[in-house]
């Protein structure tokens, strides 16, 4: 589904990832750990198509397509999906509108029919009990006084209405409690199918507990130092990051 | 508390008041133009003498003012040379009855009022889908009565012409006619005192309610200029929805200079919106100066998007205590347009709240002005005043120019007051299009979101979702 070879990327001068390679099939869930400033969140806006950075050398294949080359929207409409980390405010724009444009314009882009406002909401209707929040966040401002839990539950919300076949959820579960988080999780998992495929970025392996990854990668310094299965995520917990890096900074060592 | 906020590349935005003691003129004598005025002055046709002598007082100060420059600090952003050095003929002369018994006389050049022209048919789209509204109808600013229907307003109410109400002579006319809106400083002002014949006279009698709005349609067809007055005497608590509309049939080049007076009673309540959607060509000058009793409530929503050069004014003083004033507004810009709006809130008297919000959204290589005054007597203690503008420039070649000014001699006052300048949001355009909306919608949705919450204190809810659509797709690809 997803085939990223040597990609690096950067802003400005800065340069982020450093020769990223990475496999993703379907019906895989792929977690990618690391430290602050390894890379892990450029790596989710990157393969959204953040504007804001430059991809200098590699490629992205996403479904035979040269993904690299296609807008935000296009990916979209293609099936990508990222939960934001920071989930951005729009006052103004109610929830419903906003996600009632983003279904249609995906639907239009894939050929399907446009669907009314009443058809909508019977549709949204179940899939808000997924991530429990209340019908009347619909007539609210895009993530407006939403509170950090509730700004998150959106971004899974949103997952489960344009039922994307890749999701990259960006540090879904930073900054949420114990409860919220299982309600993020039980969302996510039960939009899992052999169809779809999840990239899960993560500072903590407390997530891990409720999505199982398929594989784990570890990301330091824009590089995966280390993949292995989900018992990687365990080990990093009980060693800590410093472990990988210290390993990460012989490995460089040893190419130079 | 005071506190300023000034952001974006809005260079010449300044904040307090800026001195003005130049030596230099203030105003820039086209004698050519008003000569003009002069000429059409002296062509009127005779009024009663306290109208006659309010005429004059008008025109002399009008000769002895002449133009603003841009020297004038109310006028520093906005170069009225355009007008100034035009020559407008009267559209229109004398009052409505006298007009139209000359109809189809031969008279000199200049564009007849006849509203033969002008159907119903024409004016369907300004007129909100609501025919149930009491409307009337200005042709070149004199009444058409076959266009206008304001029947069945009910006891309390008096709705007339102007041209009416000054052969009445009524005491309420005499006593509020010119009294209300000053022209010592004001050039248009003074202008249109000059010409005042006709427009709409409007009194509501104590406890008054008029239950449907009242819309006075100003639609302009030709290329001369217009003087339209209003006077609305509100009764002590009466309440009633007015909308001012100026509009025209075709793009032409012609110069409307309105004026509306409002006397708001004790306890009395007046919404008032005032829609500015001129020919892309026309020029636009538009004076609303209210007067507030004690308790009186006035709601203003100022909506600007049409003329070449165009400035509304919204004034009001606080005269007794607690009234309370809401001076909302939109202004949309685009091409070439130069769009100015400026606000005067006088705080006289005390324990009296001001809220105000303007929004701007700029594109091409337009030109925006806000100016907001919030001036506080020494008497006017426990003032609330709050003011604030918010502009957002779509393309790189729009301009806004914003200044609030605050000027407070009570020392028991909670007043703040900022502008901001921007431009979309790249981070929330990435939001929309990561969830498959591309950026012409995005771009679409964002403005119509930063317009959102000032179009939301509309509570005319047919004005609402036509100014919505009106945003909706001016800015649309």
């Amino acid at each position: 589904m997803l085939e990223i070879n040597d990609l690096h990327a950067g802003i400005g001068d800065r340069e982020i990832l450093r020769g990223i390679t990475l496999r993703v099939n379907a019906g895989e869930v792929h977690a990618v750990m690391g430290p602050n400033g390894s890379g892990k969140s450029t790596l989710a806006q990157v393969l959204a198509g953040n504007p804001s950075y430059e991809v200098t050398r590699g490629t992205v294949t996403y479904n035979g397509q040269n993904l690299l080359e296609q807008d935000p929207e296009v990916r979209a409409q293609n099936g990508i999906f990222l939960a934001f980390q920071y989930p951005v405010e729009i006052p103004g724009v109610s929830n419903a509108y906003f996600l009632r444009s983003a279904y249609n314009e995906i639907r239009k882009a894939n050929g399907q029919e446009e669907v009314d406002p009443l058809e909508f909401l019977d549709l949204v209707q179940e899939r808000l009990k997924l991530v429990d929040m209340d019908e009347s966040m619909l007539s609210r401002s895009v993530n407006q006084g939403f509170s950090g839990g509730e700004k998150k539950r959106n971004e899974i919300f949103q997952l489960a209405v344009l039922q994307p076949r890749l999701a990259i959820l960006d540090e879904t579960d930073s900054g949420l409690d114990i409860d919220a988080l299982r309600i993020v999780a039980q969302g996510v998992n039960k939009l899992r199918s052999p169809d779809n495929a999840t990239i899960v970025v993560t500072h903590y392996q407390r997530l891990l507990n409720y999505i199982i990854p398929d594989f784990v990668h570890v990301l330091a310094n824009g590089r995966i130092v280390k993949s292995g299965g989900k018992e990687l995520a365990f080990e990093l917990e009980e060693k800590g990051y410093d472990w990988i890096q210290s390993s990460s900074d012989v490995v460089a060592g040893a190419i130079s | 508390m005071i506190e300023t906020v000034a952001a974006g590349p809005s260079e010449n935005a300044k904040t307090g008041s800026a001195s003005a003691k130049q030596a230099l003129p203030l105003t820039t004598r086209a004698p050519g133009s008003i000569d003009v005025y002069r000429d059409d002055f002296d062509k009127l046709p005779s009024a009663p003498d306290w109208l006659q002598t309010l005429r004059n007082q008008g025109m002399a100060r009008f000769e002895a003012l002449g133009f603003p420059s841009t020297k004038n600090e109310d006028w520093h952003f906005t170069s009225v040379a355009p007008i100034a050095e035009r020559s407008f003929a009267l559209a229109s002369v004398g009052d409505a009855e006298e007009t139209n018994e000359r109809r189809g006389a031969s008279r000199r050049k200049r564009d007849a009022t006849n509203a033969a022209g002008i159907t119903p048919a024409h004016l369907e789209r300004f007129k909100f889908g609501e025919h149930d509204w009491h409307t009337l109808v200005f042709v070149n600013g004199v009444l058409s009565e076959d266009l206008s229907s304001f029947a069945g307003l009910g006891a309390g109410v008096r709705v007339w012409s102007l041209a009416r109400a000054i052969k009445s002579d009524a005491e309420v006319v005499q006593r509020n006619l010119g009294n209300i809106a000053k022209f010592e400083q004001h050039t248009f002002t003074a202008l249109n005192t000059a010409f005042i014949s006709d427009g709409a006279f409007i009194e509501l009698q104590p406890d008054t309610v008029v239950e449907r709005p009242i819309h006075l349609l100003f639609v302009s067809d030709g290329d001369g200029v217009s003087h339209p007055r209003n006077l609305v005497v509100a009764g002590r608590h009466s309440h009633a929805v007015l909308i001012e509309s100026y509009v025209s049939v075709r793009d032409s080049e012609y110069f409307t200079n309105a004026v509306t007076e409002i006397a708001v009673g004790d306890g009395a309540h007046i919404d008032h919106y005032r829609l500015q959607r001129e020919s892309e060509s026309a020029f636009h000058v538009g004076t609303v100066q209210a007067r507030e009793a004690r308790d009186s409530q006035l709601h203003s929503f100022s909506f600007a998007t049409g003329g070449s050069l165009a400035r509304t004014n919204i004034y009001t003083s606080l005269d007794g205590d607690a009234a309370t004033c809401t001076l909302n507004g939109l202004y949309l810009t685009d091409g070439t347009q130069h769009i100015d709006n400026q606000t005067s809130i006088e705080h006289i008297a005390p324990n009296c709240p001001s809220h105000e919000l303007y929004k701007g959204i700029l594109d091409g290589r337009s030109h925006g002005v806000f100016n907001g005054k919030v001036y506080v007597h020494p008497e006017a203690q426990k003032t609330d005043g709050k003011q604030s503008n918010n502009n957002l420039l779509l393309s790189p070649s729009a301009r806004v120019d914003t200044k609030p000014q605050l000027e407070i001699f009570a020392d028991d006052v909670k007043c703040t007051h900022g502008a901001t300048v921007g431009r979309l949001d790249e981070v929330a355009m990435f939001y929309l299009n990561s969830r498959g909306i591309g950026r012409e919608t995005a771009r679409t949705l964002l403005t119509y979101a930063f317009a959102a919450d000032v179009l939301e204190t509309i509570e005319l809810e047919p004005l609402k979702k036509e100014l919505e659509k009106m945003v909706l797709a001016r800015f649309s690809a």
